[in-house]
């Protein structure tokens, strides 16, 4: 049922946690779906230098966490905007298709930790 | 790497003594039951003999079995059969909002044709309550279907009570026992049950073949036309092997019922008690009495039940998460929910349905593996936040 990435990611997931004093943090999903990732971001000079995720849901939930996270560790912010969740989704060579929309939520979580950043910058 | 099958709900594998039995009537009595000649004589009484031992495992007599091809197909036949049947006299139909999906699509499907179903609820320990039954009935209610043993808690309904109340008010009642078949004593004749679904591969008999239980005097729409087969309620030349071999499994069945009734409960009790002593956050699902011996539905707080799955099967375990059938959605088990159980606790359900051949060491096994696997998956989970062991 799931490519052989996505088994990878799921067994040994990258990133796994929480960076204390994030510069930003996305929080995604919902009990009712069965997928809540949180993912947070250490931003330094509009680049993403360091990332964290942790999340309650099934295989494709936390291996596309775990997926997102290696994609834009080093990334700066307007390349790590264009990630989708389509992108995260063709790096791990696809998934089933019941799981192309509750549980491919990391690039939302991604863009909702950037935008926190950003209204932080703000009220700084 | 040792392959341990926790998930018997959903099918069982069929046992030796079974198949054996199915064998020559794939060789040399292949002939069609419904023949004078030589070729379909002896199919004939092999089928008529399988039928006696269904009928022994329900207490009914033969002319009351009707051999479908699944417990899918029994559902559809008796709900179906019933409203086209009764739909002069009423058009309401009682069951629950936990009953299998066989039950509940064929009860939408008669939804869009005009029929009314009330779906009764179900309290935290999944059972319902037979006053609110009582209160749902109105002169145009035909048809009461409420499952014997619920997939995928295994919680036991009070079948012989429900019978009473529909019996005292001339309606039909039908119960999907396709869960309770082989796993607990069934006898219609004390039960007030007028229609009866069973499942050949639930009980080591093959897949594709099943059967209805029709009292003497119910009628029903046939749900496929076709030859007379089945006293002209079911055509459609008899699958002779897989009746062959789920009259073999329900006599094997019958003779091992008290052995296994024994066997599964010491076993449930282990892997329970077991999980819950070595893990903090643990719920078992479903009424701790009122169940049948081999089902454990078990929450595992902060956690998602596919994950756990996945790691299990990567130790060997198979177990599942809420209904085999509803595995392909992402809607948390209706059955949980129903049960006023929260939506994190329900997408964190497994269920482990034990079985013959499972042994006190696979229990073990699981108990040994289940606590890092857990750990792990809560040190990820943003909901475990907060909570320590």
């Amino acid at each position: 049922m799931y490519s052989e990435k996505v088994m990878d990611h799921f067994s040994n997931p990258r990133n796994v946690g929480e960076i204390e004093e994030a510069s930003g943090t996305g929080m995604v999903g919902n009990p009712a779906c069965g997928d809540i990732m949180k993912l947070t971001i250490k931003i330094e000079n509009n680049v993403i230098t360091d990332v964290k995720f942790k999340t309650f849901g099934c295989g494709a939930a936390i291996a596309t966490s775990s997926m997102v996270t290696e994609l834009v560790k080093g990334k700066g912010l307007d390349d790590a905007e264009k990630i989708s969740n389509n992108t995260v989704a063709e790096a791990l060579d696809g998934l089933p298709p019941v799981k192309m929309h509750c549980s491919n939520l990391a690039a939302d979580a991604l863009h909702a930790a950037i935008e926190d950043y950003r209204k932080k910058l703000e009220t700084k | 790497m040792n392959k341990i099958y926790f998930d018997h709900n959903a099918t069982t594998p069929v046992i030796d003594e079974v198949f054996e039995a199915m064998v020559p009537f794939y060789k040399e009595q292949w002939g069609n039951p419904s023949s004078i000649h030589w070729a379909g004589r002896g199919t004939r009484k092999a089928v008529e003999d399988a039928r006696e031992n269904v009928c022994k495992l329900l207490n009914c007599a033969p002319l009351e079995l009707i051999f479908t091809s699944s417990g899918t197909e029994s559902d559809n036949h008796a709900i179906k059969g019933i409203a086209y049947a009764k739909k002069d006299k009423g058009n309401h139909i009682i069951t629950t909002k936990v009953e299998h999906p066989a039950i509940l699509s064929t009860c939408k499907h008669l939804a869009k044709e005009g029929f009314e179903i009330t779906y009764l609820e179900v309290d935290k320990d999944g059972l319902i309550d037979l006053e609110q039954l009582k209160a749902a009935i109105t002169p145009k209610t035909i048809l009461i279907t409420v499952m014997f043993a619920n997939n995928e808690t295994g919680v036991l309904f009070p079948i012989k009570e429900i019978g009473q109340i529909a019996k005292e008010r001339g309606i039909t009642f039908h119960t999907d026992a396709v869960q309770a078949a082989g796993k607990i004593p069934i006898n219609v004749q004390e039960l007030n049950v007028d229609l009866l679904t069973i499942s050949g591969h639930k009980i080591y008999g093959p897949k594709g073949v099943g059967a209805l239980f029709a009292k003497r005097g119910v009628r029903l729409t046939p749900l496929i036309h076709g030859g007379h087969q089945e006293r002209n309620r079911r055509g459609g030349t008899e699958n002779v092997a897989g009746i062959i071999g789920f009259g073999k499994a329900a006599e094997i069945a019958i003779r091992d019922l008290d052995k296994e009734i024994a066997h599964l409960s010491m076993l449930r009790n282990r892997l329970e008690t077991g999980l819950k002593e070595k893990i903090q956050h643990v719920y078992v699902n479903g009424h701790p009495e009122k169940r049948l011996p081999n089902t454990a539905n078990i929450s595992f707080e902060f956690v998602e039940g596919e994950s756990l799955l996945l790691n299990l099967d990567m130790k060997g375990i198979a177990a599942s998460s809420g209904s085999a059938c509803t595995s392909g959605s992402l809607e948390p088990s209706h059955v949980l929910v129903a049960m006023g159980i929260s939506l994190e606790l329900a997408h964190g359900s497994v269920r482990f349905s034990l079985g013959k051949s499972n042994t006190v060491e696979e229990i073990d096994y699981l108990i040994e593996i289940m606590p890092p696997i857990v750990e792990r998956m809560r040190s990820m989970s943003p909901l475990f936040a907060g909570h320590k062991f």
